[in-house]
């Protein structure tokens, strides 16, 4: 059974596109919107012509449809609707109560079917978004007819050998630390700041990015009142965390694909990335799938490098409205 | 015999419904007892007649999305969650006092989330019982090809989102296991884990063989963990 009910759609325009900070071909979305997802509000954001074949943009975790804002025009320009999503809790979604991987997987279904019902279409995933992707790829193939991972391919980072007890000190202080967390969350709100002092947060998470690219994120990532600006994401959310699910396990669903993929990793290790070395990856790929390695580029392969990683993606999934091959 | 109480907990964004099924004494003492249930089911209203011999009070919890807590928006449960709904039904039994401790008695999927709290509060759980129940075996233990659907909302408890999810969540044996090494770290008891449950499924027969681990009946580890 896919989703059955045609979900609800609201016009809106997200933020003030007066108060975002300029960047060179940074483009607020020409479209914005609300999609019911199954009694959540999605915000989902488009560039280019309405009328042009879709494909869809997948941001990575603790990251919103806005960190496409120079990225998506240039696939427009290549004669794509680019649509993008927040996920939930992220960018101008809204805040749920519960967060998994299962259910940002039906969010996303819900996007699916309002841009492409009943055809599949080119996808790009970034980070989390890629492997969210990668896994639904695997479930229901029929969605797609390309599929691009942008640095999104987990891997099973090796631990350094500790001693036992040592080791369970250290997933004894990440649990309590996380249920110390948990009892907050009704309360918790984010620390507010002026743009520059976001900006030189989410700078220490990514040392790569250029401090005028992160005060555009702060803008439209972020929002004003009184004391100051804090990211729209929800307080409740906290990096890491701890279960059962393996990073090999996506991984494990690569070699199977059918569809046309594309990986493009950066060699540049950083602290959002998932640590993947490169050449780990290639034997895992699919028969009809390759992989780009950009040397100096780290996670953020699409920021740091937009006119070559949409160049390579338009190269990929070429004329828009060319049949590919969904299923082997 | 009247009405239990009951009262709201705030886990985030949900209220959990603690139901009281019996107070402390007037003069205090004995530990409490915390019933977890089971998946798709709700607290009991009043103390079980297993229960009658327990000398301290005794509560029983509505997970999220059960009984009379709250049912989210497009579900996202997991396993981890209903950990810190128990942890929050801990910090209320307990006054929030880390020197206090309770002991836990989970049916089915309620004995999945009792290993979890004698793992992640091993100081502040005085014995974890494991007993039969709905939700007991879970979902796999390794990658699935299981897909992603969604399904009708409901304004009615159990959210079939619940049913669902925790129904297919991943339970590797050896993730279970190491909330018995945790509580096994953390606990004053050589034996923090008693698994009285007939039904073992991989994950439970795991734990069963794990050093700290009692083999009991309901009864006779509700004796052990009440000194």
């Amino acid at each position: 059974m896919t989703s059955t009910t045609t979900p609800s759609v609201t016009e809106r325009v997200f933020g003030d596109p007066s108060t975002e900070f300029e960047y060179p071909g940074a483009e607020h979305p020409a479209r914005e919107y609300q999609l019911n997802a199954n009694g959540l509000q999605i915000a989902v954001h488009e560039w280019g012509d309405p009328e042009a074949p879709p494909l869809l943009l997948v941001h990575g975790g603790f990251d919103f449809a806005r960190t496409f804002d120079v990225f998506a025009p240039l696939l427009a320009a290549g004669g794509w609707r680019v649509v993008s999503w927040d996920q939930r809790g992220h960018g101008d979604s809204e805040h749920p109560e519960l967060y998994s991987w299962d259910a940002d997987m039906r969010d996303a279904l819900t996007v699916f079917d309002h841009v492409s019902p009943g055809r599949p279409l080119p996808v790009i995933g970034h980070s989390k978004g890629g492997a969210l992707m990668t896994q639904l790829a695997d479930a229901q193939p029929f969605r797609f007819t390309h599929l691009v991972n942008m640095d999104g391919i987990p891997f099973n980072r090796r631990i350094p050998d500790v001693a036992e007890h040592e080791r369970t000190k250290m997933v004894s202080a990440e649990i309590a630390g996380w249920l110390d967390h948990r009892r907050t969350t009704s309360t918790a709100q984010r620390k507010p700041g002026t743009v520059e002092e976001l900006a030189a947060r989410r700078g220490r998470m990514n040392p790569r990015l250029e401090p005028d690219w992160l005060k555009r994120l702060v803008t439209t990532g972020g929002y004003e009142s009184a004391d100051g600006w804090r990211w729209k994401i929800d307080p409740s959310m906290r990096f890491g965390g701890f279960g059962p699910w393996r990073p090999e396990w996506t991984l494990m669903r690569l070699p199977g694909l059918p569809m046309p993929f594309l990986g493009i990793l950066g060699r540049e290790m950083e602290e959002m990335g998932w640590g993947t070395p490169p050449e780990k990856v290639l034997p895992f790929m699919p028969l009809d799938g390759r992989c780009e390695i950009l040397e100096d580029v780290g996670h953020f392969v699409h920021v740091e490098q937009p006119d070559r990683v949409s160049g390579l993606v338009l190269d990929f999934i070429a004329t828009p409205g060319a049949t590919a091959g969904g299923a082997a | 015999m009247t009405a239990e109480r009951v009262t709201m907990l705030r886990h985030g964004k949900v209220d959990l419904a603690l139901h009281h099924l019996r107070e402390a004494s007037p003069a205090g003492g004995g530990r409490p007892l915390l019933i977890l249930h089971g998946l798709g089911e709700v607290s009991a209203k009043r103390v079980p007649a297993w229960a009658e011999a327990w000398t301290g009070p005794i509560a029983a919890l509505d997970f999220t999305g059960h009984g009379s807590s709250t049912i989210p928006r497009g579900g996202g449960y997991t396993a981890e969650l209903l950990l810190a709904d128990a942890d929050a039904a801990l910090e209320a039994l307990t006054n929030g006092d880390a020197t206090q401790s309770i002991t836990v008695v989970g049916r089915g999927l309620g004995a999945y989330i009792a290993l979890q709290i004698a793992g992640a509060r091993a100081a502040q759980v005085h014995g974890a019982i494991l007993v039969d129940g709905p939700g007991l075996a879970g979902g796999p233990t390794g990658p699935t090809s299981q897909s992603f659907f969604s399904l009708p909302t409901s304004a009615a408890t159990p959210d079939p989102y619940a049913l669902v999810e925790l129904g297919r969540d991943l339970r590797p044996p050896d993730y279970a296991t190491q909330f018995v090494r945790l509580a096994l770290a953390g606990s004053d008891l050589d034996e923090p884990i008693a698994v009285a449950s007939v039904f073992r499924p991989e994950w439970l027969d795991a734990v069963a063989r794990e050093h700290g681990v009692m083999q009991a009946t309901l009864a006779e580890a509700l004796a052990t963990f009440a000194n």
